[in-house]
């Protein structure tokens, strides 16, 4: 791990990696994605379908495992690594039904007093006309209200993209970590150049103001903990970003689980209250 | 930059309606009417019924009853927490032109004598979109609302998140849904009014979390833009595609409300969300067949059966006569007529239409 540490600290003193840099690392087809590191970090793990309502959405997986011994319910964004796996899961874009069964399975986790592990891994939440008929709008609020009530441990990490308001309905949470090169945003860098300045083209740009690494969401208070990739990225040693992960994982798990649920559940309903800058 | 100046100048057009606007042209039916009419109309179009976007100001003086709105937070300013270059100066231009601090108003008021917590959001200002202030205002108003047991209505309209705060305005939702959540626990009654536009990440937090969600008709609700999605699918999508009645046949609504009944309808929920009188029975007796819906009549005695069965057939004639999608609450407020505050919703509004709002001029 430490030796980890200073290998990112290297590159990072070599030369200033552009956050846009960062995003292509990111987008790189060789980065690890949740499917790769479900068996280097979990044991035992089951997957479990559907949202009980309407279906089963590919775009969010989730299942039982376990971390170290200790059963864990894993709920995450799905990346595909190749153009199957993309359409199976909708390039990772969730739709309502991937939410709702979010929350059946956060809440299957309270009831067994299980602790929640979420992993953000999206451009956004996906955007189409089935998407509005069943409530995405609906969908993703539902989460943030009952993820911030749920009483058990709740940590979230983002793999990847972290885009906008499908990936903060995994990420109301007790502590948030973002992979080193990680990002976190309100909207797709793309998206924001389309908004502010009607040329979407100018993504790199954006990617420059909008504060969107994982240093810029240590530095507002909205991420805890920056977990180091190897040189160059993820996929350059899938086996020790996952070993990063993990230890992250049981050390912040220990912490919060050793809580009383009533501390934890205003601890984490604080660590967004403050959030939010203004004069009065 | 000459975008942007556009932007600005198109603002400004569609910035202030009363007073700059002489004339409006409904962005529905196209068809035109003069501003004073349009405001002796409350701002809903003549010819098809489009309840247009009003300003904090305007639908704070129809809402409340007079001279009872006590401001929240009426100082609070707009920081620039990720040092957007030009998000200063751009505040202080919509503050000039809307009147407003910021894009949402909350404070305490009366609605037909109930007292309430009210917030709401002008579109005017930056498209309502939601930052820092939007937030800490929503929220406090969610936690004011726990604390002194009062109902929270709030009247949503925004374009989203506030693109200028960056990843500071996404953890907005979440922190609005937070308090949502709180409030709720706190058993606390919250009703949402979608009112035009209602996207984005309003429409993905507090708006949609309200215990009763009302819109107004033909509004605008969505979650992605409009034309987003058909950039996706590449073709045009139909003309009610994300309005408030497609919003009600999907299930997302709980009924659509015209503006002018909206303060009694407001005003009767809140009567019907308030706890039964335990130690005196009388007063118990004399609400209760008008506030019970029929179902929750079944479980009652013999005579108030009889009362429940009026009801419905009250609600035959006068469901019919109404929206189709107010039709149960239309029994209860007819009947409703007899106790002292309560003014029937929907009989009253087909009788005297404007009623509400004419008391506060």
């Amino acid at each position: 791990m430490a030796e980890n540490m200073s290998g990112a600290a290297n590159v990072s003193q070599e030369r200033e990696i552009t956050p846009f840099e960062r995003l292509m690392i990111v987008r790189n087809k060789n980065r690890p994605t949740i499917r790769d590191y479900i068996p280097l970090i979990f044991t035992d793990f089951f997957e479990l379908h559907g949202d009980r309502f309407y279906g089963d959405d590919g775009a969010i997986l989730g299942g039982i495992g376990r971390l170290e011994g200790t059963p864990v319910t894993v709920i995450a964004e799905v990346k595909g690594r190749d153009i199957y796996e993309n359409k199976a899961s909708n390039f990772a874009m969730p739709h309502p039904e991937g939410y709702r069964k979010a929350l059946r399975l956060a809440h299957q986790a309270e009831k067994f007093h299980r602790p929640v592990i979420c992993f953000i891994d999206t451009p956004g939440a996906f955007c189409g006309v089935e998407a509005e008929k069943r409530g995405q709008g609906e969908a993703i609020a539902r989460s943030l209200a009952e993820f911030m009530t749920l009483k058990t441990p709740v940590i979230s990490l983002v793999l990847g993209e972290g885009g906008s308001g499908g990936a903060l309905a995994l990420g109301v949470c007790d502590e948030l970590a973002m992979l080193e090169n990680a990002s976190y945003s309100v909207i797709s860098p793309r998206g924001f150049a389309s908004i502010l300045w009607k040329d979407p083209s100018k993504e790199e740009e954006a990617c420059g103001i909008m504060r969107i690494t994982s240093h810029d969401a240590l530095s507002l208070g909205i991420c805890e903990e920056i977990i180091p990739e190897p040189a160059g990225g993820a996929h350059n040693d899938p086996e020790t970003t996952a070993e990063n992960i993990a230890e992250f994982l049981v050390k912040t798990l220990n912490k919060k689980m050793a809580k009383d649920i009533d501390v934890l559940l205003n601890e984490r309903y604080n660590k967004f209250r403050k959030i939010g800058e203004f004069m009065e | 930059m000459l975008e942007d100046l556009f932007k600005m100048v198109t603002t400004r057009f569609n910035g202030d309606e009363k007073n700059e606007i002489k004339e409006f042209k409904c962005p529905r039916c196209q068809n035109g009417c003069g501003a004073d009419e349009l405001q002796k109309n409350m701002w809903v179009c003549p010819e098809c019924g489009y309840h247009s976007r009003m300003n904090a100001r305007d639908r704070i003086a129809i809402t409340c009853d007079k001279g009872t709105f006590r401001e929240y937070d009426k100082d609070m300013q707009t920081a620039n927490p990720i040092d957007f270059p030009g998000y200063e100066e751009k505040i202080e231009t919509m503050q000039e032109k809307t009147g407003l601090t910021e894009a949402v108003v909350t404070g305490e008021c009366t609605i037909h004598g109930e007292p309430c917590i009210i917030g709401v959001m002008d579109s005017h200002f930056m498209m309502a979109s939601m930052g820092s202030v939007v937030g800490e205002k929503i929220t406090r108003a969610f936690e004011r609302a726990a604390e002194k047991k009062l109902p929270l209505i709030l009247f949503t309209a925004s374009g989203g998140a506030r693109m200028q705060e960056g990843l500071v305005s996404l953890m907005q939702m979440a922190k609005t849904s937070g308090a949502a959540a709180r409030l709720s626990e706190a058993g606390v009654l919250y009703i949402t009014v979608l009112t035009d536009p209602t996207t984005g990440g309003v429409t993905a937090s507090f708006a949609s979390l309200g215990d009763i969600i009302i819109a107004e008709p033909k509004v605008l609700v969505g979650f992605a833009g409009r034309r987003v999605i058909e950039g996706t699918i590449k073709q045009r999508l139909p003309e009610d595609f994300q309005s408030a009645e497609f919003l009600l046949e999907n299930g997302f609504v709980d009924f659509i409300c015209e503006r002018k009944s909206i303060r009694r309808t407001i005003a009767h929920l809140i009567r019907l969300h308030r706890p039964p009188v335990k130690d005196n029975g009388a007063a118990l007796a004399d609400s209760s067949p008008a506030d019970k819906s029929p179902a929750e009549n079944k479980s009652k005695t013999s005579k108030e059966k009889t009362v429940s069965k009026e009801n419905d057939e009250n609600m035959g004639s006068n469901g019919n006569a109404s929206n189709a999608g107010n039709a149960n609450n239309a029994s209860s407020a007819n009947s409703a007529g007899k106790s002292d505050k309560s003014e029937g919703i929907f009989g009253a509004h087909k009788n005297k239409p404007g009623k509400g709002a004419g008391k506060n001029g």
